[in-house]
């Protein structure tokens, strides 16, 4: 293989990838149209790095490449086995910590976790469940809030605070016991100002941030990855199409 | 009723336990004390129920129910997605639905009538009525049926994947789709899509008709055991429509006292309650419901293909009605009160369903594009739906945030829990009673609770069928006799 040497390239699973200066090796790479698995990335939002799905190899070092930036000449590996087996490992404690049920949640299809299991050859949860109790707040007139589907990955919380202007959700308690509290005096979403229309609402990766009386609407076979592998389904702020 | 709920002097009798019962769907135990002269004294049949669903589903958004409720059972899914549906197009209002949205769900009810008539029939039933109740137990399965009978056997199969690609096409997969949802349907059956599943929809009714014709054919040829096998008379419920011909769908309940008179008729359904009580009995975890007006004693009823086509004015498909007025009109009403007559009942509904799947394909309100209706909102809803098993019953309260406050579903196995009790204890007297036992003789109780297709997964919200296990246990508990086999 002839690899090309550029001044703003490195090579990520033996391809030349052109970067501009500042982007981390996620963006350049979703940019050039090359798929690397993630679940708290998301391109309009400051890189968070709590997922860790996005771990690259840099020169024979682990990173996060959403929040690695690129560098001339790096040698980056994603698409190993042993990467894909780690990954797979994460996908699989996310779904055991949270209570996941794919067959009746409105979600399915269309969800991002859910995606990238299938993504990953994930068969089974392998982890013992923990089944934690989590409550749904269905307080608010247009909105759901179903914690039992989330996975903490804090987009809701930039897109409320960084785009909104709201700053209605966040991430309370420490560890296993994290979880998802809403800005309001009495910890309930209908106290709040969100609003339906708020970004925050729509960039839930998985069913727990939910416009209210429209599950299922959208029939199987039409959904977001019901034909496509998650890897081919373009995301907003990617310049080409990916290669996959 | 049979005396036979609860005998005298228990302590004193052998017990025979059936259990779990084969070739039905579920968990299901029977079980028989008998004295030293092998009398019998005292026949049950149990089934597990467990009412978890009712208390799991509290909580949750009510537009998930209808995809939720569909893990109740992988063999009838549609209907309680159906029944769900329909409770919910109340609370949200839809009082009619657009005609795409209606036939929509008509065709998938129908084929998911097809698909599980014809399971019952080709895999559950035919090998006792092919080879006779008490044949080979090796060779009295589905795979002596293909070895016997590999036309039957074919037919059966394929009958059963065609109602399975309607599921399909209108739900969106052949178990736990998502087609309906509260207000209407999220998808319309394309014009290719219709082209496509009207290509086989006349062999399917060819087919239809010869598996009437196998049922029919036996009552004729072996009238005196079909007729008088389990025999009992009893009340029938069923949903009927407004100008009482048989609708699987929609309609007003009525009930009739078996020998025509009227209970009740065009009830509405959102007040079942006022017409039907649930008992509780000591021994068994499932409810006994029963017909108000009649009391618990002589208030029990049948539910499923029988008391549908034996209560119905009229079939409105042609080849299906023939059918009815020759079952109704057998040797002066005899089919009408026989167990094995719900076998006969089943295979004219297939025909029905077929008819009506081929009347609804050339329909083109199946390919309009105005899917969903929402009206003012309401707390709370019942849905009724005539599953392949009977009227299902689902009623639902909201909150005003959306969530399901409480749920009654009764299913109809459970409907038939009465009914099906004295069928067992009629095979019993009739068959049992005095003589040694042997594994023949117990499959006559199967045979009884077979007729129904009761749906235990249903009642017990548990899936998989088991094998069998027949125990005779005497007075004082120890085990003296033991059958065994193994599942289909
Ligand atoms: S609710 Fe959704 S977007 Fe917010 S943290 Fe949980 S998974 Fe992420
Ligand atoms: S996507 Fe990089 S850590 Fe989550």
């Amino acid at each position: 293989m002839v690899i090309l040497t550029m001044d703003k390239t490195f090579i990520l699973d033996g391809k030349t990838i052109p970067f501009e200066e500042g982007e981390t090796i996620m963006e350049a790479a979703s940019a050039a149209g090359v798929y690397i698995p993630h679940l708290c990335h998301h391109p309009e939002f400051k890189p968070h790095g709590s997922c860790k799905l996005c771990t690259v190899s840099i020169g024979g070092r682990l990173g996060a490449s959403c929040t690695n930036k690129a560098a001339a000449g790096m040698v980056v590996e994603s698409e190993t086995e042993a990467l894909n087996a780690d990954r797979r490992a994460l996908t699989q404690m996310l779904f055991v910590e949270g209570n996941h049920i794919c067959p009746s949640c409105e979600k399915s299809g269309n969800c991002q976790l859910q995606a990238v299991a299938y993504h990953l050859d994930m068969l089974t949860p392998h982890f013992t469940h923990f089944y934690p109790a989590r409550d749904i707040d269905a307080s608010h007139p247009d909105v759901l809030l179903e914690r039992n589907r989330c996975i903490l990955c804090e987009l809701c919380v930039r897109a409320s605070r960084d785009v909104d202007g709201k700053n209605v959700f966040g991430i309370g308690g420490r560890g296993i016991k994290s979880r998802l509290i809403v800005n309001s005096a009495s910890g309930r979403l209908a106290d709040t100002n969100l609003s339906v229309t708020d970004r925050a609402v729509e960039v839930c990766p998985t069913g727990a941030i939910l416009r209210k009386r429209h599950g299922f609407t959208v029939p199987i076979g039409r959904r977001l990855y019901d034909h496509h592998d998650i890897a081919e389904v373009p995301v907003a702020g990617m310049k080409e199409p990916r290669s996959s | 009723m049979f005396n036979l709920e609860t005998a005298a002097h228990a302590a004193n009798l052998r017990r025979v336990v059936i259990e779990p019962v084969s070739r039905v769907e579920g968990h299901g135990k029977v079980t028989i004390l008998l004295d030293a002269h092998n009398k019998v004294h005292q026949v049950r049949l149990h089934i597990v129920e467990f009412r978890g669903f009712e208390k799991f589903i509290q909580g949750r958004p009510y537009w998930e129910v209808p995809v939720m409720v569909q893990r109740l059972c992988g063999i009838c899914p549609v209907s309680h997605h159906l029944a769900a549906s329909k409770a919910l197009d109340l609370i949200v209002g839809a009082k009619q639905l657009t005609p795409t949205a209606e036939k929509m769900r008509r065709l998938m009810h129908l084929g998911q009538i097809l698909q599980s008539h014809a399971l019952h029939f080709f895999h559950l039933a035919s090998p006792d009525l092919l080879f006779g109740f008490d044949a080979d137990v090796a060779t009295r399965n589905i795979v002596g049926v293909a070895a016997v009978e590999p036309e039957v056997a074919r037919k059966g199969v394929l009958l059963r994947k065609y109602g399975q690609e309607i599921i399909r096409h209108t739900a969106g997969k052949r178990v736990h789709g998502t087609g309906s949802v509260p207000g209407g349907v999220n998808k319309n059956l394309s014009r290719a899509e219709r082209v496509e599943l009207l290509g086989d929809i006349d062999t399917i009714i060819a087919w239809s008709q010869e598996a009437v014709d196998i049922i029919k054919n036996l009552f004729i040829d072996h009238a005196a055991l079909y007729k008088a096998f389990g025999r009992f008379d009893s009340n029938l419920l069923g949903l009927v429509r407004a100008d009482g011909a048989l609708d699987l769908y929609h309609g007003g309940l009525r009930a009739t006292d078996g020998q025509g008179g009227t209970i009740f008729d065009h009830a509405d359904y959102q007040n079942y309650y006022e017409y039907i009580h649930e008992e509780v009995k000591p021994w068994s975890y499932m409810k006994f419901p029963f017909i108000v007006e009649k009391g618990t004693e002589a208030g029990w009823y049948r539910v499923g293909p029988l008391a549908r086509v034996a209560q119905c004015d009229f079939i409105p498909t042609e080849l299906a009605e023939a059918e009815r007025v020759a079952f109704k009109a057998f040797d002066g009403g005899a089919a009408l009160s026989a167990p094995l007559g719900y076998h006969w009942a089943r295979m004219i509904e297939m025909l029905h369903a077929a008819e009506g799947i081929k009347e609804l394909l050339l329909d083109n309100d199946l390919s309009g594009g105005d899917l969903v209706v929402r009206g003012e909102r309401h707390l709370r809803g019942v849905g009724v739906i005539e599953a392949p098993r009977g009227t299902l019953i689902h009623h639902y309260r909201v909150n005003e945030d959306d969530q399901i406050v409480s749920a009654n579903l009764i299913v109809s196995t459970t409907n038939n829990n009465q009914a099906m009790n004295e069928a067992v204890r009629q095979v019993a007297m009739q068959y049992l009673d005095g003589r040694a036992l042997t594994e023949g003789l117990l499959n006559h109780i199967e045979v009884a609770i077979r007729a129904f297709d009761p749906c235990l997964s249903c009642a017990t919200h548990a899936l998989g069928k088991m094998p069998l296990e027949a125990e005779l246990i005497d007075a004082d508990g120890s085990v003296i006799d033991r059958l065994c086999r193994d599942t289909v």
